[in-house]
C-alpha cells in the first residue's frame, strides 16, 4: 500500500508541556484513519505536524514521501479545521473561490468544481448567500466543502461532523467512503464514537503515544468490549 | 501574484460589506477636519485690549490703528494692574522713561499674547522708521538731494504661504491629512489580521500553498487602494470646501499618503500579533498612534529637547508630516522630500520583512 502519511517517532513540546512523546502513525491510499483521544491528547498537534504548520522537535513527518514542512505539498491536501474558519461577510461562493485560488486550482473549470463540492455537502442552493446568515451546521458543511476543493489526494479533517444533523452526517460519510474507494487517503479526528466505527483503522492517542492502532472491530475484540467507546474508556482507565 | 491579487480582492470585498467601517474611514476625517477648521479659525484673530499708562500719544494712536487692537488709558499703574487682573485688558503697556517701556501680559491666552506682542513691536518699529526717516529727510534736505523720494515710508508685507487670513488650521492641515490615513489604516488592518487569526482563517490560509509574503502583499495592495481613496476624499474636501491651499503637487500628496498608509499597515499587522483581541488592539492607540501625533510637528519639533527629538526621529509620522508640510506649505517638489520619502520606504521595508518573518509563528515554512 502506498504510504501517504508516515510519522516516525515524532515528538513535540510546547514550552515544558510534552504533547507528543513518540508517535508513529501511517496512512495509505484508499484508507480512512480515525484519530481518537481525549481533549488535550495532541490530536491537533498530530495534524499540525502533518500539515507542516508545526515542525517536529524529534522524529520525522513524511507526507507524499517528502519530509514536512513543505509548502508546495499543501496544494495536494485538503484541510478542515476545528473552527469553521470562514469569511462571514462574504458569500459561500466567494469563500470557495478564494480558497480555490489559494490552493492554486486553475480558473478553468473552477465554477464546476465549486458546484461539485457544494453539492457534496448539499449547499448548492445556498451558494450565493452570505455566510453571516448561515446556521452552525451550514458553516460546518461549507468548511468541509472547502477542504474538498480540487479533489485532493489527502484529506485532513479535524472534527468534521460536529453540529451536523444525522442525515447529512450519513451523507458526508458516504462521500468519504466513496473518495476512499477512489484511492484518497483520509485522516479524521472525531469525538463521535459511533463515527469511529466507520473508519478503517483507529489510532488511539493518549499520554503522548499512540497506544492502539488497528481496525475498530479488532480493537473491540482486543479489549474485549462491544464498542469503540468502551475501548476508549478502558484504555483511559488502564493509563491512569 | 495571482494569490496576492486574490487576497487583496477578498479584503476589499469584506470591507465593502462592512458599511459602518467604510463610512467611518471616509466621513470621520471630513467631520473632524471641519470641526478643527471651525475651532481654529474663530480663534485665529482675537481682539485684544491694551491698557496704557503714561504712554506717548503717537504710540497709543499707532496701536489703536492696528486692527483688532484697542487701547485704554489708565492714570496709574496700580489701576491698570487691577484691570489686568480682572481681565478687562489683555496687557498693560507702561512708559517708564524716554523710549523705555514695560509690558505686562495677562498671558491666559497664548494667541492674544502673541497678538499684543506683534502689535506693540509693530508700533515701535513703525515709529522708529518714521523717526529715522525724519532724520533722513532733514539730512537729505541739508544735502539737497533725494528729498522727495524718501519723504514717505511704508512697509510692504509678503507671505510665503496663504495671506492675512491664514489660520493655525491651515498650517496643521497637512499633518492631519497624514494622521487620519495613518490611524485608520493602522487600526483597521490590524484588527482585520487579528480577526483572521482568532477566527482561524489565517490557519486555514496557511494550510494552502500560499506564501507568507503573498499574504502580506495582499494586505498591502488592498490597503494601498483604500489609502488612495481616503486621501482623495480628504484632499478634495480640504481644498474645495475648506479652501486650504496646496502649493505643491497633489500627486506628491498621494505618494506620501500611500507610503504612510503602507507603513501604518505594516505596523498594524505587526502590532496585531501582540494583541489577543480587538479590545487590546484599541489599547495600542495611546502607545502607537498618539506619539505619532505629538511628534508630527504640531508642536514645533525644533524646540524640543534632544531626547524628545530622538523619539520623534524613530516615528514614521514625523517623516510623513515633514514631507507633507514641504509639499503643501512650501510647494516643494520631489527632490526636496527625498529624505523623508526614503525614511518612509525604510520603515516600510523593515516592517514588511518583520511581518513576513513573523508569520512563521503560524506556519514553519
Amino acid at each position: 500500500m502506498e504510504k501517504i502519511i508516515s510519522l516516525e517517532k515524532v515528538a513535540k513540546s510546547f514550552g515544558k508541556l510534552k504533547v507528543l512523546k513518540d508517535v508513529d502513525l501511517s496512512l495509505g491510499r484508499g484508507e480512512i484513519l480515525g484519530l481518537l483521544g481525549p481533549s488535550g491528547a495532541g490530536k491537533s498537534t498530530v495534524i499540525n505536524v502533518t500539515l507542516g504548520v508545526e515542525k517536529a522537535d524529534a522524529g520525522t513527518a513524511y507526507v507524499f514521501g517528502e519530509v514536512m514542512p513543505q509548502r508546495q505539498l499543501l496544494g495536494k491536501m485538503g484541510y478542515m479545521a476545528q473552527s469553521d474558519a470562514l469569511y462571514e461577510s462574504l458569500t459561500a461562493r466567494a469563500n470557495l473561490k478564494f480558497f480555490a485560488e489559494m490552493h492554486g486550482i486553475s480558473k478553468e473549470g473552477l465554477d464546476e468544481e465549486i458546484n461539485r463540492v457544494a453539492e457534496v455537502v448539499s449547499l448548492g442552493k445556498a451558494l450565493d448567500q452570505y455566510v453571516f446568515g448561515f446556521s452552525g451546521g451550514m458553516k460546518r458543511r461549507l468548511s468541509l466543502a472547502i477542504a474538498l476543493l480540487g479533489n485532493p489526494l489527502l484529506l485532513v479533517l479535524d472534527e468534521p461532523t460536529v453540529g451536523i444533523d444525522p442525515a447529512l452526517r450519513r451523507q458526508i460519510w458516504a462521500e468519504l467512503h466513496k473518495m476512499k474507494e477512489e484511492g484518497h487517503a483520509i485522516l479524521v479526528t472525531t469525538h463521535v464514537m459511533d463515527e469511529a466505527e466507520l473508519v478503517d483503522r483507529v489510532a488511539l492517542l493518549m499520554g503522548g503515544h499512540v497506544i492502539a492502532n488497528d481496525a475498530p472491530k479488532k480493537l473491540e475484540a482486543q479489549y474485549g468490549v462491544p464498542s469503540i467507546e468502551d475501548v476508549f474508556l478502558k484504555a483511559e482507565e488502564e493509563l491512569s | 501574484m495571482t494569490r496576492t491579487l486574490a487576497i487583496a480582492k477578498r479584503i476589499l470585498m469584506e470591507m465593502m460589506r462592512d458599511k459602518r467601517t467604510l463610512a467611518l474611514m471616509f466621513l470621520a476625517p471630513v467631520l473632524i477636519l471641519s470641526l478643527l477648521n471651525y475651532v481654529f479659525t474663530i480663534n485665529s484673530t482675537p481682539s485684544v485690549e491694551i491698557g496704557t499708562v503714561r504712554v506717548e500719544q503717537v504710540v497709543s494712536d499707532s496701536l489703536n490703528q492696528t486692527s483688532h487692537v484697542q487701547t485704554k488709558n489708565y492714570v496709574s499703574e496700580k489701576k491698570a494692574k487691577v484691570a489686568l487682573k480682572d481681565k478687562k485688558v489683555d496687557a498693560v503697556l507702561t512708559q517708564t522713561g524716554e523710549n523705555q517701556y514695560q509690558i505686562r501680559y495677562a498671558n491666559t491666552d497664548a494667541s492674544k499674547t502673541a497678538m499684543v506682542r506683534q502689535a506693540v513691536n509693530g508700533t515701535f518699529t513703525k515709529n522708529k522708521v518714521a523717526a529715522m526717516t525724519k532724520q533722513n529727510v532733514t539730512l537729505a534736505a541739508q544735502n539737497g538731494q533725494q528729498a522727495a523720494a524718501q519723504s514717505s515710508v511704508f512697509l510692504s508685507e509678503k507671505y510665503n504661504y496663504g495671506d492675512q487670513d491664514t489660520s493655525f488650521f491651515d498650517t496643521i492641515m497637512p499633518i492631519f491629512m497624514g494622521f487620519f490615513v495613518f490611524m485608520f489604516v493602522f487600526l483597521i488592518s490590524g484588527i482585520s489580521l487579528l480577526k483572521e487569526r482568532t477566527k482561524g482563517t489565517l490557519s486555514r490560509l496557511l494550510a494552502t500553498p500560499v506564501r507568507r509574503s503573498e499574504i502580506v502583499f495582499g494586505y498591502m495592495l488592498s490597503y494601498a487602494l483604500i489609502a488612495v481613496l481616503q486621501t482623495a476624499v480628504i484632499v478634495t474636501f480640504t481644498i474645495t470646501l475648506l479652501h486650504v491651499e496646496v502649493l505643491g503637487s497633489v500627486w506628491l500628496l498621494f505618494l506620501i499618503n500611500v507610503l504612510l498608509a503602507m507603513v501604518a499597515l505594516a505596523l498594524g499587522l505587526l502590532v496585531s500579533t501582540l494583541a489577543a483581541s480587538e479590545f487590546q488592539m484599541i489599547q495600542f492607540i495611546p502607545i502607537v498612534v498618539v506619539p505619532q501625533m505629538i511628534f508630527s510637528g504640531i508642536i514645533p519639533f525644533d524646540s524640543m529637547a534632544s531626547w524628545a527629538q530622538a523619539i520623534g526621529n524613530i516615528l514614521p509620522m514625523k517623516y510623513a508630516a515633514d514631507a507633507m508640510n514641504a509639499v503643501v506649505l512650501q510647494g516643494q517638489g520631489l527632490s526636496a522630500i527625498l529624505w523623508p520619502i526614503f525614511a518612509l520606504v525604510f520603515f516600510l521595508v523593515a516592517l514588511t520583512g518583520l511581518n513576513i518573518f513573523g508569520l512563521r509563528r503560524y506556519r514553519k515554512v
